[in-house]
């Protein structure tokens, strides 16, 4: 699987008026494509563009234009590539949002012409937006191909202590489908989502939806206040798992058809799936947890995890800062700590990916 | 293969941990809760004791003790041993009967179930018919005579259970030669008692509750005497002769009645009201015991003036013109007296009384002058005040051990010195392997030292802090011994005090240090005490220092209770621990962290607004730390402001309003009453199920917050000499958690030995950790260069510990109430962590490092941490890769007091309360196991007249 690709167009828009294009074409090995952050020093240098912020977007196999901003977005391009992989790259403040997303090509127009010549699209001015990454994910439906239609797997980001999760659990229960047939189960439930809270925000979760899984692990047998332990505790990175209580918006996958609504899933869910989830997860959860070290010397500072050296179990923010006896007078100094960690030690402990997120400014991590 | 095995699912590891750990509860200590019922055999000297929860358990010499529970989880009314036998059948309050033996089996005695039987009617009967009263099993040991409410006796077959229908006793033929003027005028009723004559096994004595009774002869199945008493009856005696028995009743007197063959309806000897002439509260159980000088013992339970003494729980012992009235702290159960059973003997000799009272065990010496009380090894009551906390020190070095029994002895001089005359069995378990102490905080401001070393948790000495404080009530009050008449002459029995003058002086955390004797206490009101063991009494001035947690911070306001007033001037300490210091935190909010270094001299103490160091050799404070979040308000308001203490004056009014209560609950009859408040139970519990059903309970899924409440309560405290600012030195430290998940690490420097008075101890705040998961720490632990935690201050000093590895690399543990981290030192970053709350949706609740070691090898101990969850069960956790070892239900996840009170050891073992006067101890490890074992021999049972000649009172000469 050594098969090279060639590589990249580069675009560099400099302003309405003046474009100046350059292309390059180089190769990647495909089986370890390696880091965004990598690839984006990559091209950096290959452009010799060392310090200039840019965009980043490849087409896709529908044509799309889509952005390469991390390391999903960028192994997928990568493992999509057939056989070349065409990258755009725009200096950021050039840079023509517009262009990215589905359809963008095919509407017809050249994704060229999208870049190199953007006046086209001026005539009415639209509102501009700022990149995925700019945003932060508030939720997501994940696992969309491995779960039965009726269940929904939905995914909340909290970030600080802004919004709250807001919802709240009850017991209930619900009707099962057993070889004895039907049986009324005890079961979690969504009883109130709070008004302006992140649960309602998203749209994704409804009073009455019944819950299944926390996190991967399921709820059933577990009481009430086993499982709101469970959520709070996964509260930064909640993964919970319904059967929305209302089933008409439910994804309909492709393969199946429309005349099984899925009843007979309840039953037969696939005992895989929480291994599957547990596994997605192992990547996962180490993002939701940033410990904050205070020592007695140094200022408050973000330090940004150095280059990971994918032994490291847990990224940690190190705030430095002197202490004058026990008063809380800060001086600044700047000293950076590296994870480390024995190499015996991480046999004997849980296998864990390693670290390979970027840190914000407020220590959280953001993960698209 | 191998990789097809799931990681962690070593062979070899699984092995060891079968040989490192196992999940038993071992035995229940303390006093059971709620007793119903008491029996003895004089013949295997044992004492059974039944619950309302239908356990029943078997005591004799210390360290012999059985349990067993009824399936049923019913009341136990009455337990009856049968005549020499190692069998005892229990009555229930479902009108079961059960037989219990004690069978060897692999070389010690087991009590298990062998039959049970409920006593069945004709069909269409009314279920009183068969509704047992009286239980008497008949010396020849194949019968049992079935009292009932109907005034029928039933007979029925040992062991069997089967009923002999033609030996039934019927009301009819009793009646049948009674005056027609008597049995007119009362029916027979129920059948109140049942008495075997103590020499011709043939006859036997009914009493009906109406007040007849009558001699039957089985042989010739009729009645040989009729005895018309006219009170109602409720129990009867005989003499040991046979030529008297005596008879109470309900209006609290007693008759005496002649036995002859010429008189076959006999006139009573003598009738008493022994506490008259005002109305009486029944007698409801007499003794009549003869003694060598003639004068008989007499002794009964109640009888007291109704209207002034009615609430008392009183025994009196009559003894020429020695009488006592022993006024019990809680109602009496039942009672036995402890005489010579010697068939031989000519006299009952009486050595010492039995009284099983709802709260307590008492036992009187009656060979005594003053019939003191005898000290019991086992049953004690845990709850006398009721417990607060407790603390276990494993492995007590002798001479401190010493000491402590030494002090406690002197406590104990009002106690008889009678050997335990419970005292029968052999308790085959081996000694137990260390001397080992549990230590209760009581609400009442005491502390008690047990001994926890075997089967019988045994009081060795008691502490009051009380001393210390002025409080409302004098210390020696007591209601009895000032205005007390003379008549009747009551004396004040038992321990059980549970209502505390001032819930302040309630102790909250304990720390002894078993090398030094150095003890720290700290309470409700934000009081730390340090003590140090003193063998002699002395007077002295307490030093007092004032620990101000709140610091700079302004516009608080404490709404809780004051701190305790403080006696000024020298206060004279009895031996034992005495205090020197008192550190009061202000404010003054309960104590929730406390730890002692004994060698460095320094004690920590934490509350919910920060926490505190304090140098008790130079008698400083150090420094504090306060912790408390500017918008927590619900920490400055004090946890007792809605609390009212009970007063001593309200002891008598709460004690009239339980006896009353108690008294409602009618043994037995008032069955159309019982079942109309059932159904209104029943239709309240629908009503409030239905209204669960319209407002279910919900829980709010919210991230913890910094502004949450409380998080500024200090969860724990700990000292540990480490690496804390850089891998070359190592210094002491001070680790504190709170319930927001910060970790605060403080730098001490305390001067050598030589300057230790000179120069101050300064600390230094090095570290703070917050946890993103802001879950409570509730525990922190450092573990040294070989990932061993260190050791006890001055366990190395004592050449009981190697000295810890400060070489390698430390590392620090933090377990909260979700999570157990470690983290490297000196710079901290996290190395690993194990997430139980997010995986299991359970909570740490305790957490201790134990060492277990392996039943197969002496040479194999490792350390692990032993975890106990808010869902009740325990999880050993390995060190330092936190690998889940194995998991074990322990308590019920209801029972929230008995995680709460939950306490481990150092080796594995543990406690936790079973009821407010019982711990239940268990064991996670194969080689520390204390439990009972011990030996109940049985008697030759056939027919040799050996068996006659020991066994005494229940003479067996069916035959004869």
């Amino acid at each position: 699987m050594n098969r090279p690709h060639r590589g990249a167009a580069g675009s560099r828009g400099l302003g309405t008026m003046e474009v100046k294009t350059e292309f390059r074409r180089f190769s990647l090995e495909r089986s370890k494509p390696g880091k965004f952050e990598e690839f984006y020093g990559l091209l950096q240098h290959v452009h010799k563009i060392p310090n200039v912020d840019v965009l980043v977007g490849y087409t896709d196999i529908h044509g799309d234009l889509l952005p390469i901003n991390n390391d999903d977005n960028y192994h997928k391009a990568v493992s999509t590539a057939n056989p070349l992989l065409r990258i755009f790259i725009q200096r950021k403040e050039d840079a023509d949002y517009s262009a990215f997303g589905t359809d963008t090509m095919t509407r017809k127009k050249n994704v060229l012409s999208n870049v190199l010549r953007p006046d086209n699209h001026k005539k009415k001015p639209h509102i501009v937006i700022s990149m995925p990454q700019d945003f932060r994910p508030v939720s997501s439906i994940i696992d969309v191909d491995i779960l039965p239609e009726t269940h929904r797997r939905v995914r909340l980001y909290k970030y600080g202590t802004d919004k709250p999760l807001g919802f709240y659990i009850r017991d209930g229960s619900s009707v099962r489908v057993t070889p004895h047939g039907l049986e009324k189960v005890p079961g979690i439930f969504i009883s109130r989502l709070v008004p302006g809270g992140l649960a309602q925000s998203t749209g994704l979760l409804a009073v009455n939806d019944e819950v299944l899984e926390v996190n991967g692990i399921e709820v059933s047998g577990k009481s009430l206040d086993q499982v709101t332990d469970m959520m709070i505790a996964n509260s930064r990175n909640l993964i919970i798992t319904v059967r929305p209580a209302n089933q008409r918006n439910n994804v309909v996958r492709n393969s199946r058809t429309s005349g099984s609504s899925g009843q007979s899933t309840e039953s037969s869910l696939p005992s895989s799936t929480p291994n599957i989830l547990a596994n997605f997860l192992q990547g996962e959860e180490e993002s939701d947890e940033e410990d904050i070290i205070i020592e007695d010397s140094g200022e408050p500072q973000q330090i940004p995890k150095a280059a990971p050296t994918s032994e490291s179990l847990e990224s940690l923010t190190q705030i430095e800062l002197l202490h004058e006896s026990t008063q809380n007078g800060f001086l600044p100094s700047s000293e950076m700590n590296l994870n480390h960690s024995a190499g015996s030690i991480s046999m004997e402990c849980e296998v864990q990916d390693p670290d390979h997120k970027s840190l914000e400014e407020d220590g959280t991590i953001i993960t698209l | 293969m191998r990789r097809f095995l799931r990681p962690g699912h070593d062979p070899v590891r699984e092995r060891l941990k079968r040989d490192l750990f196992q999940f038993n509860k071992t035995v229940e200590h303390g006093f059971p809760h709620q007793p119903s019922a008491l029996g003895y055999s004089p013949f295997l000297r044992l004492m059974a004791i039944g619950t309302r929860s239908g356990a029943i358990k078997l005591y004799g010499a210390p360290g012999v003790e059985f349990m067993g529970l009824h399936e049923e989880n019913n009341t136990v009314m009455q337990i009856h041993f049968i005549p020499d036998q190692c069998q005892l059948v229990t009555l229930l309050d479902d009108n079961s009967l059960h037989l219990w033996s004690l069978k060897q089996h692999s070389g010690a005695s087991e009590l298990r179930e062998e039959h049970r039987f409920t006593l069945k009617g004709p069909p269409g009967s009314p279920p009183s018919a068969t509704q047992v009263t009286a239980v008497l099993p008949h010396s020849s040991r194949e019968v049992l005579y079935l009292g009932t409410e109907s005034g029928n006796i039933f007979v029925v077959e040992l062991p069997s259970f089967r009923v002999l229908e033609d030996r039934t006793i019927t009301s009819e033929a009793v009646l049948q030669r009674v005056p027609e003027d008597y049995s007119n005028r009362r029916s027979c009723e129920l059948v109140e008692a049942l008495r075997e004559h103590p020499k011709n096994p043939d006859q036997i004595l009914i009493g009906y509750s109406r007040g007849l009774i009558v001699l039957w002869d089985l042989q010739n199945n009729k009645a040989t005497h009729h005895f018309l008493g006219s009170q109602q009856l409720e129990n009867l005696y005989w003499q040991r002769d046979g030529s008297k028995f005596i008879s109470c009743h309900y209006d609290g007197s007693y008759t005496q009645w002649p036995v002859s063959s010429d008189n076959r309806q006999p006139e009573p000897l003598e009738n008493l009201v022994p506490y008259g002439p005002f109305p009486c509260k029944a007698i409801s159980k007499i003794y009549w015991q003869t003694t060598k000088n003639g004068l008989p013992y007499i002794i009964f339970q109640g009888g007291m003036p109704r209207a002034s003494y009615g609430d008392r729980h009183s025994i009196s012992v009559v003894h020429g013109s020695q009488q006592t009235a022993f006024d019990f702290t809680s109602r009496v159960i039942d009672f036995f007296i402890i005489f010579s059973s010697e068939p031989t003997a000519e006299f009952d000799d009486p050595s010492a009384m039995v009284v099983l009272a709802e709260e307590e065990l008492v036992v009187i010496d009656l060979k005594t002058a003053g019939w003191p009380a005898v000290h019991p090894p086992y049953l004690a009551s845990l709850h006398c005040s009721a417990i607060t906390c407790s603390h276990h020190v494993s492995n007590i070095p002798l001479k401190l051990w010493e000491r402590i029994i030494s002090a406690g002895s002197k406590q104990n001089i009002h106690y008889s010195n009678m050997p335990w005359p419970i005292d029968g069995g052999t308790n085959v378990a081996p000694d137990p392997p260390q001397r080992d102490l549990l230590l209760t905080g009581h609400e009442d401001g005491t502390v008690r030292f047990w001994d926890a070393s075997g089967v019988c948790l045994h009081l060795l000495y008691k502490l009051s802090t009380v001393r210390v404080f002025l409080t409302d009530a004098d210390p020696n009050d007591n209601m009895n011994t000032l205005g007390e008449d003379e008549w009747p002459p009551l004396r004040k029995v038992g321990t059980f005090d549970p209502y505390s003058d001032d819930p302040r002086l309630g102790i909250q955390k304990i720390y002894l240090c078993k090398y030094s004797g150095y003890l720290a206490v700290a309470g409700t009101a934000g009081q730390v005490l340090v003590m140090e063991l003193n063998d002699e009494d002395a007077e002295h001035v307490v030093d007092h220092a004032e620990a101000d947690l709140l610091q700079d911070q302004e516009g608080y306001r404490w709404k809780g209770h004051e701190k305790l007033k403080t006696r000024d001037g020298p206060v004279r300490f009895e031996a034992g621990f005495q205090p020197f210091v008192l550190v009061q935190c202000q404010p003054p909010a309960v104590v929730t962290s406390l730890a002692l270094h004994s060698e460095w001299k320094l004690v920590a103490f934490g509350t919910s607004h920060g926490f505190g160091l304090f140098d008790h050799q130079q008698k400083r404070l150090v420094f504090v730390k306060c912790t408390l979040h500017p918008s927590d308000q619900l920490a400055l308001e004090g946890p007792l402001s809605r609390v009212k203490s009970l007063k001593k004056s309200l002891r008598q009014s709460f004690r009239r309003i339980r006896r009353s209560r108690v008294s409602s609950r009618k043994r037995r009859g008032g069955s159309g009453n019982a079942s109309e408040v059932q159904e209104a139970n029943a239709k309240f519990d629908q009503d409030t199920l239905q209204e669960m059903e319209l407002a279910p309970v919900q829980r709010k899924i919210e991230a913890r917050s910094a502004e949450d409440s409380f998080t500024g309560f200090v969860r724990t405290l700990y000292f540990a000499d480490t690496f804390l600012r850089d891998s070359s030195r190592h210094c002491p430290s001070l680790w504190a958690g709170t319930n927001g998940g910060t970790v605060y690490a403080f730098c001490l420097r305390v001067p050598p030995a030589e300057r230790r008075m000179d120069e101050p101890v300064r600390a230094e705040q090095a570290k703070e950790i917050q946890l993103m998961h802001r879950a409570p720490v509730v525990g922190i632990l450092v573990l040294d260069g070989r990932s061993t935690p260190l050791p006890e201050p001055l366990e190395v000093a004592h050449d009981l510990s190697k000295s810890p590895d400060m070489q390698g690399s430390h590392q620090l543990l933090v377990v909260s109430e979700e999570q157990f981290k470690v983290f490297t030192l000196p710079k901290v970053s996290s190395k690993l962590k194990l997430k139980l709350t997010a995986l299991e949706g359970c909570r740490v609740r305790k957490v201790t490092v134990a060492n277990f070691g392996s039943c197969k090898t002496d040479d194999y101990s490792e350390n692990d941490l032993a975890v106990l969850t808010n869902l009740g069960d325990i999880q050993i956790i390995s060190l330092p890769f936190l690998k889940l070892q194995i998991r074990y239900p322990c308590i019920r996840k209801e029972d929230v007091s008995g995680i709460a009170s939950c306490v481990f050891t150092k080796y594995g073992q543990g406690f936790y309360l079973i009821s407010p006067s019982e711990f239940e101890r268990f064991s996670l490890s194969t080689k520390w196991l204390v439990e009972p074992r011990c030996i109940v021999d049985m008697p030759e049972v056939t027919s040799n007249n050996h068996v006659h000649n020991k066994s005494g009172m229940e003479n067996t000469a069916r035959k004869s």
